[in-house]
């Protein structure tokens, strides 16, 4: 009998075969012929001027940010969730309730917080800066 | 004995899940057609057999077996081979945690119908269905190519802020039924449609349902591969069978999600007012699991149905109204909703 996660391992196993296979077995039925033209990057038909690698909008950053606070916080929801009813059946399901009312209060805080500052606004923000600048 | 039946568990759900995505792409392309008032493909065919366009499918397997894999110069070569692999075995691996049919019980032994029940459950799903961002976003960057680079940003942003609304719709989800398995989620559902969470609990399922859409980058939130604004986006540069991986990858996330979304909302394997008891009393044991795996399988069809539908419905988002829709309109929707279930399961 096998544990429930070496089954989880040996199904990602047999995926990943599956893939690879897929790609090798291609390997010998395609052709090979690359040319200097054939390997430019494609981009949009054009002759791609610059290079791809470049500095990009730092609201990218700024979500990825807000994005680890709250998954963090979400991740510690899940266990008090999980064990919710059982809680209410032992009687300390104020307890309980209070717990995770404390949380939500601080997730709404932070929400409340990045919202104010701007963060997840796109476009507005930007247009008054500009405007406020006189840009 | 019980290793051979759960190594036969694990190839037989494999080799069925990856049989639904041709069936997946034909629905899209013939649905497709028949919304947009035409034919759909119907000239592929062998010895004349045609079977409603199918064989197209088929014809499509082979060409891109049959064309040349260009790597560009410029692209981390590395990277850029290992992308697509981890992007469709992430979205392969989701499935081992659905339950397909009700547990049997043979003797003492008890034969469960997914091929882990994980006791972390739900947890698995989104820890696996993370995982899928990096194979986008390795995409993007290794093409060195700036649509590519672009397009793997955005998506990555984009799945992101939804998993939190998502995380967050699945607590209350959680707190009112107790339990994080999949299979004791689906059991506590019952035979009653209205005892199902989609009824239960709507306002999780409806967040959970647009997160869905948005996480398997699929139309009105296609901006990461949005074609008319950056050609292909992070797959612009991919040809051959590593192309083939992205787009089985987008149709393995759809069926895993749907199979995620009838569990958890649609009452997974459950019969409408014939429970598993019931089932397996009156009927022999093989056709009740016969029963529920079919009824779980049209469940799942109508819910990838769905996403196809809506593609070819409604129009693309603008991004920053994906970015406010997510963050502004989801995640305090979630919270809410998580507020009310607490309250209402506390009392």
């Amino acid at each position: 009998m096998l544990s429930d996660f070496s089954l989880v391992l040996i199904f990602a196993i047999i995926s990943a075969l599956f893939i690879f296979g897929a790609l090798f077995a291609g390997r010998f039925l395609r052709p090979s012929d690359p040319n200097t033209v054939k390997s430019e990057t494609y981009e949009c038909g054009e002759k791609a001027v610059g290079p791809a690698w470049i500095g990009f909008n730092i609201r990218f950053y700024l979500i990825a940010l807000i994005f680890v606070i709250f998954d963090v916080e979400a991740a510690l929801i899940f266990p008090v969730a999980a064990v919710f009813k059982k809680w209410i059946a032992a009687g300390q399901g104020l307890v309980a309730l209070a717990e995770i009312l404390v949380f939500i209060a601080v997730l709404v805080l932070g929400l409340v917080y990045v919202w104010v500052k701007g963060d997840l606004e796109w476009v507005k923000k930007f247009a008054q800066e500009h405007r406020n600048t006189g840009t | 004995m019980e290793l051979l039946i759960d190594i036969a568990k694990v190839i037989i759900i494999a080799v069925a899940v990856l049989n639904l995505i041709p069936v997946l792409i034909w629905m899209e392309r013939k649905g497709s057609a028949y919304i947009q008032d035409r034919r759909g493909p119907n000239r592929a065919s062998i010895l004349g057999i045609k079977l409603g366009g199918f064989i197209h499918n088929i014809a499509d397997v082979f060409k891109l077996l049959f064309k040349e894999d260009i790597i560009p110069n410029k692209a981390h070569k590395i990277i850029y081979i290992l992308a697509p692999m981890i992007v469709l075995g992430v979205a392969i691996s989701i499935i081992a945690v659905i339950p397909f049919a009700a547990p049997v019980k043979i003797g003492e032994y008890v034969l469960k119908f997914q091929i882990a029940d994980l006791n972390v459950g739900i947890l698995y799903i989104l820890a696996i269905s993370s995982l899928s961002v990096y194979g986008i976003l390795l995409a993007g960057w290794s093409s060195n190519n700036t649509y590519s680079l672009y397009g793997g940003v955005r998506a990555s942003a984009q799945m992101i802020s939804y998993e939190v609304a998502m995380g967050l719709a699945l607590i209350s989800v959680i707190i009112y039924m107790g339990s994080v398995r999949l299979d004791e989620m689906v059991t506590m559902q019952g035979a009653n449609f209205w005892d199902w969470n989609f009824f239960r609990q709507p306002l999780a399922c409806i967040i959970f349902l647009i997160c869905l859409f948005a996480e398997t980058n699929r139309n009105p939130f296609d901006i990461p591969e949005g074609e008319s604004e950056i050609v292909a986006g992070y797959h612009l540069e991919y040809s051959s069978m590593k192309f083939a991986m992205f787009f089985m990858a987008e149709y393995a996330h759809i069926v895993a999600g749907s199979m995620i979304f009838v569990s958890l909302f649609l009452g997974g394997w459950q019969v409408p007012f014939l429970p598993a008891s019931v089932l397996q009393g009156h009927l022999p044991l093989l056709l009740a699991v016969l029963m529920q795996a079919t009824i779980f399988l049209v469940k799942v069809i109508f819910c990838c149905w769905l996403f196809i539908w809506v593609r070819w419905t409604l129009p693309r988002f603008r991004y920053d109204q994906l970015m406010y829709l997510g963050w502004a309109v989801m995640v305090p929707l979630a919270l809410i909703n998580i507020v009310i279930t607490s309250i209402l399961v506390s009392r």
